[in-house]
């Protein structure tokens, strides 16, 4: 079968040959993606811009491809396929920045993983941003080409929707990864967004509620209606995220996120727009919130968990973390393996290392985000001797606080996604 | 062969001096274009891919939708060419004819930003201006300031911004005008009993013009179009046109509102360009005489 044969074969790239162009830092990007060269250029050729327009006819062929039907066919017989891989020593992996055990520079992890499995891992922490990483491989994938990472970490949302809906994943085979199965807490097993863990493992997770500066606040926030209080008039951050700005409105009005309807989202961002209205809104940050937090900017900010903990080691003592009573956004960073991968035995190796209890306390005491193996929290309290991590509710939540977490609503669609946008975008970009 | 061939040669060769200029302009300018002009027109989304059905009407919808933003890019982008002009008129004018055998250095000392990049030099701005920063929350500390003045997040903010960048572009061109005038022509207007001040107006200024008009051009079309400043120093109501097509090409993949409100952009650019260029397109020497 063709379509079969586009995608599942492929030459494989050995570990010295050139990847394919994406270790894209992200001011090349900006570089690119603006147009400030362009425009001059825009100037100099303004005299032939008005007989161009004439030319619009020669166009009328043309259009862009969909990314429908671009990914592996729904009944590929993926079990058959996964009998056929084999390790290759080599591991290239695509994370986040400050996202995993680092010291002096080198990964500890990562070194003990390739002196036990000869696996060497071409380590890349290029992902910024959902979108804009999504905007990098889409492309590719949609070429029906390999993106040159067997490994890559992507947050649950519309990114996530739209690699598992145009089936650009590979299923996991779980028979290889045992350890997921035997030390994975409730937090990682059977998210919403993927049933069973079909394609996706977490990475890390995290919890959005709000971070502030009692100091400056004067008092404790508990609820996220204190991001409404006109007392701290021009001092309030908020996330220039469609889902995290949507969420917390939501929140604010006592709706549930992921059982929200199209009216809830317009009732909410009425409610954001008021507070933007009357000037109670600093400005809407992407991951830059937490440096006006610590430099006095913004008194009272949505934050993430990780992010503030961070913060407090870093010399920033007095910022504080709460998630509000109405509940905290529960999110959560993947690991998957895109299609044409070229090392997917060892993608799995290493998930499969990366779930063991010991492994997963040496990166955890390092990252500070929510743990996925809660097996991990005894090593840290007493191997590693840090109860500032292990008792955290931010690392290893209990149960009740478990209960206050709330998912994200799931878009069912491009039309569901794109309505959920046109609601909330103008809120921040207006 | 000779004399024809050698004739045909020289025939040839300013058509060949002008070939990689055009080469540059067809395929760097013109294609992506055109491609840009039929993206524009094309409806659908990213999964189900976008087909070119003539939908001329998003034109008019986005400009509806996006009329504040136009306005505030054309507001920030014109304050900022004004303010660097005042500001870097007499900097130029000062090297120009003050400048001595420093004339290089100084000009360098002037360019010596551009060694770091943009982003980085905006956001030590971020730092600086930080409400609790060095600088205001010094001022706050003494009873200077009161305690909720800020400057970040702001228009003024992403205006400074805005101007901060393009000092440079602003001085070189009026420098190289300035530093081009004939001192005799000054001299000559000394003699016939001109004021220091009559100097600079009548003589001076009008011979300076060229680099104004230039350097005003390079300004105000990059700072129009610019994003970043507004991203980085603006607050919840500073959004720029450049930071809408941002969003709507890379975040939400919307190609054909992202095309056309750059085209719009542009139209709106090469319009104000030709009414200015109308309105004071420059004199040159010539015409003076």
């Amino acid at each position: 079968m063709e379509a079969d044969d586009a995608f599942a074969a492929g030459a494989p790239r050995g570990p010295g040959e050139p990847r394919q162009g994406f270790d894209l830092d992200p001011a090349r990007l900006r570089g690119m993606t603006q147009s400030r060269l362009s425009r001059r250029d825009f100037v100099r050729a303004g005299a032939t811009a008005a007989a161009v327009a004439g030319l619009g006819s020669v166009l009328s062929a043309c259009g862009i491809a969909g990314t429908r039907d671009t990914g592996a066919p729904a009944s590929f017989d993926w079990s058959s396929w996964w009998s056929k891989q084999q390790k290759h020593g080599v591991l290239d992996w695509a994370n986040w920045p400050l996202y995993i055990d680092t010291s002096h520079g080198r990964h500890p992890s990562l070194e003990r993983f390739t002196k036990q499995t000869g696996i060497h891992v071409n380590y890349r922490p290029v992902i910024q941003e959902n979108a804009s990483f999504f905007a990098q491989i889409s492309p590719v994938l949609q070429a029906r080409q390999g993106i040159g990472y067997d490994l890559i970490v992507i947050s649950d949302g519309w990114e996530l929707t739209q690699m598992i809906a145009n089936r650009w994943l590979i299923p996991l085979d779980h028979s290889r990864i045992p350890n997921f199965r035997r030390h994975a807490g409730p937090i990682a097993v059977h998210p919403s967004f993927d049933p069973r863990n079909r394609y996706t493992v977490t990475w890390q997770a995290g919890i959005t509620g709000i971070g502030y500066d009692p100091r400056m606040t004067g008092r404790e926030i508990t609820s996220v209606k204190d991001l409404w209080d006109p007392a701290f008039k021009g001092k309030v951050g908020m996330m220039s995220d469609d889902t995290e700005l949507g969420s917390v409105g939501m929140l604010a009005l006592g709706i549930d996120p992921v059982s929200s309807t199209p009216a809830d989202w317009k009732r909410a961002a009425a409610l954001l727009t008021k507070q933007r209205d009357e000037g109670l809104v600093r400005q809407y940050y992407d991951q830059s919130y937490i440096k006006a937090l610590e430099d006095g900017d913004t008194w009272i900010s949505q934050a993430w968990s990780g992010d503030i903990f961070q913060a407090n080691y870093s010399g920033f003592k007095h910022l504080k973390f709460v998630i509000p009573k109405e509940g905290g956004m529960l999110w959560h960073d993947n690991c998957m393996i895109p299609l044409h991968a070229q090392n997917p035995v060892d993608a799995l190796e290493w998930v499969n290392f990366y779930y063991q209890p010991p492994i997963q306390a040496m990166i955890e005491d390092w990252v500070n985000y929510l743990c996925p193996v809660p097996a991990a929290k005894g090593l840290i309290a007493n191997k590693l001797n840090d109860p500032s991590v292990a008792d955290s509710q931010l690392v290893f939540p209990s149960p009740s606080t478990n209960r206050r977490l709330r998912d994200y609503y799931d878009f069912r669609g491009i039309d569901d996604h794109d309505e959920w946008t046109s609601i909330f975008q103008p809120v921040y970009q207006s | 062969m000779s004399a024809r061939t050698a004739r045909l040669r020289q025939l040839a060769v300013p058509y060949a001096l002008e070939l990689p200029a055009g080469a540059w302009v067809g395929l760097f300018f013109l294609v992506p274009l055109l491609a840009i002009l039929s993206v524009s027109l094309m409806t659908g989304n990213s999964i189900d891919g976008y087909a070119l059905t003539w939908n001329f009407h998003i034109y008019p919808d986005v400009i509806d939708q996006y009329s504040t933003q136009f306005a505030r890019s054309f507001y920030y982008g014109l304050a900022s060419t004004a303010i660097a002009l005042v500001v870097m008129y007499p900097v130029a004018y000062w090297i120009a004819f003050y400048g001595g055998r420093h004339k290089s250095t100084l000009l360098l000392v002037i360019l010596l930003p551009f060694f770091v990049s943009f982003v980085i030099r905006i956001l030590t701005w971020q730092f600086i201006l930080a409400d609790q920063g060095i600088i205001l929350g010094s001022l706050k500390d003494i009873g200077l300031l009161p305690s909720d003045f800020h400057v970040l997040s702001t228009p003024g903010a992403v205006i400074a911004g805005l101007t901060y960048d393009a000092l440079p572009f602003m001085a070189l061109p009026i420098y190289v005008a300035l530093d081009n005038i004939d001192r005799s022509h000054i001299e000559a207007a000394a003699d016939l009993y001109a004021s220091r001040r009559e100097q600079f107006l009548r003589v001076v200024l009008p011979l300076s013009a060229p680099g104004v008009y230039a350097g005003i051009l390079l300004v105000a079309i990059t700072n129009i179009g610019d994003y970043v400043s507004a991203a980085i120093l603006g607050g919840p109501s500073t959004t720029m046109i450049g930071n809408i097509i941002q969003t709507q090409y890379v975040q939400n993949a919307n190609y054909p509102t992202a095309s056309a409100l750059a085209l719009i952009l542009m139209a709106a650019l090469l319009l104000g360009m030709y009414v200015y260029a109308r309105a004071f397109g420059t004199r040159t020497i010539q015409e003076y005489v």
